[in-house]
């Protein structure tokens, strides 16, 4: 480790300092790129160092709930990386359509445009009535924000472009109601959905997972704390049951690469063995 | 002049823009098999589609050519490039991360996130390299190195395809060192072997 400039110890007591006031576990993040985010959040709050940040973290919890957004990477749109969608449809609704009941778990959820992507697909592949999705998520805001299913309406030019992309059967549009620069999901697809609080640094499993999707997470933690998270999907799925990763994050130097078996290699879709 | 060759170097980190591709294969198939430094590079691709660099500088190279992947270690003798669409940077363990943050100056991958987080983990044993480009991203970046220890170099301007990005970078960190891309090559064949 070359962490030994002042400002990496006092990265380290800042997220310690979180971890201890909050139990929010930061700790095990992959540094460079939170580094990064807390200085941007220092620029924000007008702090010179982490150490000032930290003082305003611990003494003023509204802070803290405005740094979960620098703490947390929150880009996403709905039907992203439209390949991953595609081989889902192709290749793992086949599979899903056997069960009598299913059951999503979209990890690391952000605003939801990625679990509504996954209840239009379900529908689509009439897969919907028999689904019960779940979105969980660390960031209260976030949360609330996908319980709500509103995005602004200028987002969703691209999200048609993805849906199209990812072998829509019918137009986005169907699916959201434009209203004073908003776009809000139809309530008929928020019916099967939960959404909840739930870290995957200190959470535990919770199961019976037909499918786990959790995309371009991984990457922002640590070798062990990725080891984690998928220790906790492979509890969760149940034999044979998928898992979905980021376009650019694999199992491959995973400790639980052996529980696995790459089902579709570009899609980055695992099976459960 | 007198290059810093004394130096012990770890690590070189490149960036470049409009221009990369006539640029890279002019520079990268002058290093020789066995190179001494891992390379890490960002090239501004489009976000949406698979990249064909590493196929294109893979079959020009005598480096090992790959696309970087999510906490895997640099290895001597290795070029990295960025995937289309996510930042490439270097963890405080010297692992490649991946990241998927806002894009900086337009860009996702950026110059400047790469370099900033490789001259925290290299500090002064880091060679950033600022290639053509019109844009301004790597100047902040090769800043950070060079405020780090590290080596500055930047594409003699009047010899770029797009002189905007090494210019900027060379007005943001003076120290840089100007060269042609034949230049750049020979600087970094010549470097010393690692102790």
């Amino acid at each position: 480790m070359s962490a030994d400039a002042p400002d990496d110890y006092e990265l380290r007591l800042l997220l310690q300092a979180i971890f201890v006031r909050y139990h929010y576990d930061f700790r095990q993040y992959a540094a460079a790129s939170l580094k990064r985010r807390l200085g941007q959040a220092c620029a924000r709050f007008g702090c010179r160092s982490f150490s000032a940040l930290q003082d305003r973290v611990l003494h003023e919890p509204a802070v803290m709930q405005q740094m979960l957004s620098y703490l947390t990477v929150q880009v996403s749109e709905m039907f992203r990386d439209p390949a991953y969608f595609r081989a889902l449809r192709r290749t793992v609704a086949p599979h899903l359509r056997t069960y009598p009941s299913l059951k999503v778990w979209v990890a690391g959820c952000s605003a939801g445009e990625e679990l509504y992507s996954l209840a239009i697909l379900f529908r689509e592949e009439g897969l919907d009535a028999r689904t019960t999705f779940y979105g969980t998520d660390i960031n209260p805001e976030a949360l609330a924000q996908a319980e709500s299913g509103i995005y602004p309406l200028d987002r969703f030019a691209q999200f048609s472009e993805n849906y199209r992309a990812a072998g829509g059967k019918h137009s986005l549009a169907d699916y959201y109601t434009a209203s004073y620069g908003s776009g809000i999901i139809d309530r008929s697809l928020r019916k099967r959905v939960v959404f909840s609080d739930h870290s995957l640094s200190t959470d535990h499993a919770f199961g019976e997972m037909h499918l786990v999707s959790c995309r371009n997470v991984l990457i922002y933690f640590d070798r062990p704390l990725q080891d984690r998270a998928v220790g906790l999907f492979r509890e969760a799925l149940v034999r044979r049951g998928f898992l979905g990763l980021g376009a650019k994050e694999s199992l491959r130097f995973s400790e639980h690469a052996a529980a696995f078996e790459e089902f579709d290699r570009p899609a980055r879709l695992y099976q459960k063995r | 002049m007198t290059l810093p060759l004394h130096r012990r170097y770890e690590a070189v980190v490149m960036g470049a823009s409009a221009g990369a591709v006539e640029a890279l294969s002019a520079l990268l198939p002058a290093l020789p098999e066995g190179f001494a430094l891992p390379v890490a590079a960002v090239v501004h691709v489009p976000a949406h589609r698979e990249s064909l660099l590493p196929d294109i500088f893979g079959a020009a190279c005598r480096l090992r050519v790959k696309e970087a992947e999510d906490k895997e270690p640099l290895e001597p003798g290795s070029l990295y490039l960025a995937p289309p669409g996510y930042h490439l940077l270097v963890e405080p363990d010297r692992r490649l991360s991946l990241s998927t943050e806002e894009p900086v100056h337009y860009s996702r991958p950026s110059i400047d996130v790469l370099f900033e987080t490789a001259a925290d983990a290299y500090g002064a044993g880091l060679i950033g390299i600022v290639l053509t480009g019109a844009s301004a991203d790597g100047a902040q970046g090769l800043r950070r190195i060079c405020e780090a220890g590290g080596l500055g170099i930047v594409q003699q301007p009047n010899t770029a395809l797009a002189p905007r990005m090494p210019q900027a970078a060379w007005d943001a960190c003076p120290s840089a060192l100007p060269m042609t891309l034949e230049g750049i090559a020979d600087f970094l064949i010549h470097l010393p072997e690692a102790p």
